[in-house]
């Protein structure tokens, strides 16, 4: 009989909490508020359908309980019972996959326009290169890593030449543009990922990976690393600044190119 | 209802007794045995042993997490070694070793009514190959460097890299070896009880009379045979790469400024393999527990399992829909991102025959006569926790959700509450109800309800919230969460109290063990039957049964596993070797 009780205060708490506690997503600050909105349908269907199920379960226990001289019913099947069941449940299903398919759709369309940022994740920290004026990311390989060139930027690339290198730094972006991830690492896997973009993918070494949003609110957000990569995981933070256009050009005009950067010594040591 | 008439041709069902059939000497009867029921019993303490010290890593996590920087000696390396061993002893050594080699052992003979397994010494092996692999895992505490930090997935490179505990040392290898012997020893009990259920019936079991739980814990088998094969070739592979120095997972690679030898091979491959065994390994835990809760639940709500031939069907579609599903887990691994259209569907329709079931458990529930004894409450609670963790499923197996929830906590809830909590609860039911039939006495019911209700509430009170923190974006495996904006101060509290409910939970476990010892000498004497159920391993003509199973004459199946509360009957079960026709049974065929 308690289970009865105790089966209904789970549902009732369980919603209870879902509204009332504290502990919910962070403000949004890119366009992927389709996710949650696709969040908001699912967390919708599948609460009705828990509800549903214990408190069935509930009353199932409280009304058929075991008394003296009760008996069971005999019946091993229910055809039409069961197709029925079956049939709702792909309905419900399909209301949930139907708009997170085409969610993924636009989450996989890079749109023509946006800027591309390279990261570059190592253990335990983040580094971002940026195409310069020609518009164009220089090749790289992890072959070419060394303490004078970090990223490993081809240096017989005429197009990485421009490119803007941020080392272990904060990236800025400039707000309401579109821009495409392309996310690198030169030892282990790592997770780019800002709770507030919605966004996150694997790094994975030899490989580049991708994806693309569009930041919509100027401020600071912090970068976390997602994926476990070695016992400095949790320190592996950064940092992107979404900037109005202004503030974004004036960062942009303080950073250094890859040839600037790579120049004979004299230059660094002369100032 | 179709009586079953022995054929002329059938060997008579007497068994002449076999000198050299039974066990000589203590040894052979107890420690090297080749009868099923001690093996199950020797996969079961081992598995409980060692999934001690997974509880006792759990309560080290959780003091981490609950209360960060008060436990100096829970340095980054330690934490992740913890979650490591801790995750991968809860997986492979207690809930697969537990499920097939302990309950699938202990009642597939029993259940089809066989004398034993089809090949006894062989399954010996398997267990003792098992002790081994479990012995070479624990022995990784002891190694220079410890356990490996890896993750339970053991992602290369880093698994094999200075930065992870265990990369460069012993860790990782004893890791790999490990697996390697269990996956050995597993198959050599796993073709044990695939042939066993297919070949060794006893007359008039037809695989449609067989209970629900032989169909969960066969079809659960047949997917381990088909999966660990790729974990084998994953694990050979990684070894070789740490051990050899080849390249099968490893890239070009700068580790701390250090150009490494390797390159060319492929990360992202080992996450293909080990997913291909890992998500059919989500099922081989799940099928058997979904096998045993409806033998639970049919029985003590005295009645039929409903619709059985859809329960098999389920059973059987889920299986073979999760060789499927695998890239599921790797949404965000930078696989090729068009996968995700076809995961995501293939993952949400499996969700139709895992309702299917769960809709079957509650109308089996409907119009019963529902008995609320510790077994019964422990279904319950089981149809709960799974229901939660179940939906929980839809969300991450829905690509796009996936991305802000995959590597929070979240997705730590999400897998405690339906692979973790899930199954144990059912684990729990499972020995209530058979202990019995094991040992000729019941457990003692006031510590059965008080760890009832412990674990029930408490383990839900862990992982509902849990699920919270993981959708403000405050990622899985840190060791620190302080550094974390995202994390507030009143989610740190959450995590204080996730932490003191997890202590609590972990010590009525104690209560639970000590009640399984207390009970051997003081439990009320059980009888045969004492569930009044119509499955065969409670028509044995001993209690606990003896080597043989069932004394000079196999039984006779005249009819399904479900005969409860038949109209007409006299009484409400009917077992499975009763002859005649009583009432008005339709066994479903």
């Amino acid at each position: 009989m308690a289970i009865a009780l105790v089966l209904v205060l789970v549902v009732v708490g369980s919603v209870l909490f879902h509204f009332l506690s504290p502990w919910w997503w962070t403000p949004i600050a890119s366009n992927w508020d389709y996710i949650d909105n696709t969040i908001i349908i699912t967390f919708w269907i599948t609460g009705v359908v828990f509800a549903a199920v214990v408190l069935f379960m509930a009353y199932c226990v409280f009304r058929f309980r075991h008394r003296e001289g009760n008996q069971a019913a005999y019946e091993p099947e229910n055809k039409r019972l069961e197709w029925w069941l079956t049939i709702v449940t792909a309905i419900g299903v399909t209301a949930m996959l139907v708009p997170g398919l085409f969610v993924w759709n636009q989450f996989v369309s890079v749109p023509s326009d946006a800027t591309v940022v390279e990261v570059v994740g190592q253990q335990w920290q983040w580094s971002f290169r940026l195409p310069g004026k020609d518009g164009k990311l220089g090749t790289s390989d992890t072959r070419n890593v060394s303490p004078e060139n970090p990223l490993g930027v081809n240096a017989s690339d005429a197009n990485g030449q421009d490119d803007v290198v941020i080392e272990a730094a904060d990236l800025h972006l400039p707000v309401g543009k579109p821009v495409k991830m392309l996310l690198r690492s030169i030892d282990v896997l790592h997770d780019f990922y800002v709770p507030e973009f919605r966004a996150k993918m694997d790094m994975i070494p030899g490989s580049v990976t991708y994806f693309w949003f569009t930041p919509t609110k100027t401020g600071t957000f912090q970068v976390l690393c997602a994926e476990l990569c070695g016992q400095g995981h949790p320190l592996m933070n950064g940092v992107v600044m979404v900037d109005t256009p202004e503030d974004y050009l004036a960062w942009l005009g303080e950073q250094q190119t890859f040839a600037q950067l790579s120049a004979p010594q004299q230059v660094g040591s002369a100032e | 209802m179709v009586d079953v008439t022995p054929a002329d041709a059938v060997p008579p069902a007497e068994v002449a007794e076999m000198e050299l059939y039974h066990p000589h000497s203590w040894w052979t009867k107890y420690v090297f045995s080749q009868d099923a029921k001690v093996i199950a019993i020797q996969y079961s303490a081992t598995a409980t042993a060692i999934g001690l010290v997974a509880l006792v890593l759990s309560w080290l996590m959780r003091l981490q997490l609950g209360f960060p920087g008060t436990f100096d000696f829970i340095s980054p390396e330690a934490y992740y070694q913890f979650i490591t061993m801790h995750g991968m002893i809860m997986v492979i050594y207690l809930l697969t070793a537990l499920f097939l080699g302990g309950f699938g052992n202990y009642l597939i003979p029993l259940m089809v009514g066989a004398r034993d397994m089809v090949f006894p010494y062989v399954n010996m092996l398997s267990y003792w190959i098992y002790l081994l692999a479990v012995l070479v895992l624990a022995s990784s505490f002891f190694a220079p460097g410890g356990p490996t930090g890896a993750g339970w997935t053991l992602y290369p490179p880093q698994a094999i890299m200075t930065g992870t505990p265990g990369g460069q040392d012993w860790g990782i290898i004893l890791m790999l070896v490990s697996l390697i012997l269990f996956i050995i020893g597993f198959t050599m009990g796993g073709l044990n009880y695939v042939v066993t259920v297919l070949q060794a019936r006893t007359r008039g079991m037809t695989l449609m009379r067989l209970p629900l739980t032989v169909w969960g814990i066969f079809t659960a088998t047949v997917m381990a045979l088909l999966a660990f094969p790729a974990l084998f070739v994953a694990c050979v592979m990684m070894l070789f790469d740490r051990a050899l120095g080849t390249s099968f997972f490893m890239p070009a690679i700068v580790q701390m400024g250090e150009q490494l030898q390797h390159g060319g091979g492929s990360p992202i491959l080992f996450q293909h393999l080990f997913w291909f065994f890992g998500h059919p390994e989500v099922y081989i835990v799940a099928l058997p527990a979904f096998g045993i809760v409806s033998d639970l639940i049919s029985t003590h709500a005295r009645k039929n399992i409903f619709g059985y031939r859809m329960m098999v069907w389920a059973i059987v579609g889920i299986g073979a829909l999760s060789f499927v599903v695998w890239a599921h887990h790797m949404y965000v691994s930078g696989m090729h991102p068009y996968f995700g259209f076809f995961f995501a569907t293939t993952t949400l329709i499996i969700a139709v025959p895992t309702a299917i079931k769960v809709y079957n458990w509650v109308l089996t529930l409907w119009r019963g006569d529902i008995h609320l004894t510790v077994p019964m409450l422990f279904a319950l609670a089981f149809i709960v926790t799974f229901v939660n963790g179940g939906l929980t499923g839809l969300f991450l197996g829905n690509v796009v959700v996936d991305v802000p929830l995959s590597d929070t906590m979240f997705v730590v809830a999400h897998f405690h509450m339906v692979m973790g909590v899930a199954p144990i609860l059912v684990i729990f039911g499972a020995i209530y109800h058979w202990y019995p039939k094991v040992t000729g006495r019941m457990l003692n019911e006031a510590m059965g309800q008080f760890h009832f209700w412990v674990t029930f509430l408490g383990a839900y009170l862990i992982f509902f919230p849990m699920h919270y923190i993981g959708l403000m974006g405050v990622p899985r495996r840190y060791h620190e969460l302080t550094n974390t904006t995202v994390m507030t101060e009143s989610a740190h509290d959450l995590n204080a109290f996730i932490s003191i409910m997890a202590f609590l939970v972990g010590f009525a476990q104690i209560v639970f063990l000590f009640n399984l010892i207390w009970s051997i000498r003081h439990g009320r004497e059980a009888g045969g039957n004492p569930w009044r159920a119509t499955t065969l391993e409670w028509q044995t003509p001993e209690t606990p049964p003896a080597h043989g199973n069932f004394g000079k004459e196999l039984p006779i199946v005249y009819r399904w596993a479900y005969d409860y509360s038949v109209p007409g009957a006299k009484e409400d079960f009917i077992p499975q070797n009763m002859p005649g026709s009583f009432g008005t049974s339709r066994e479903p065929a």
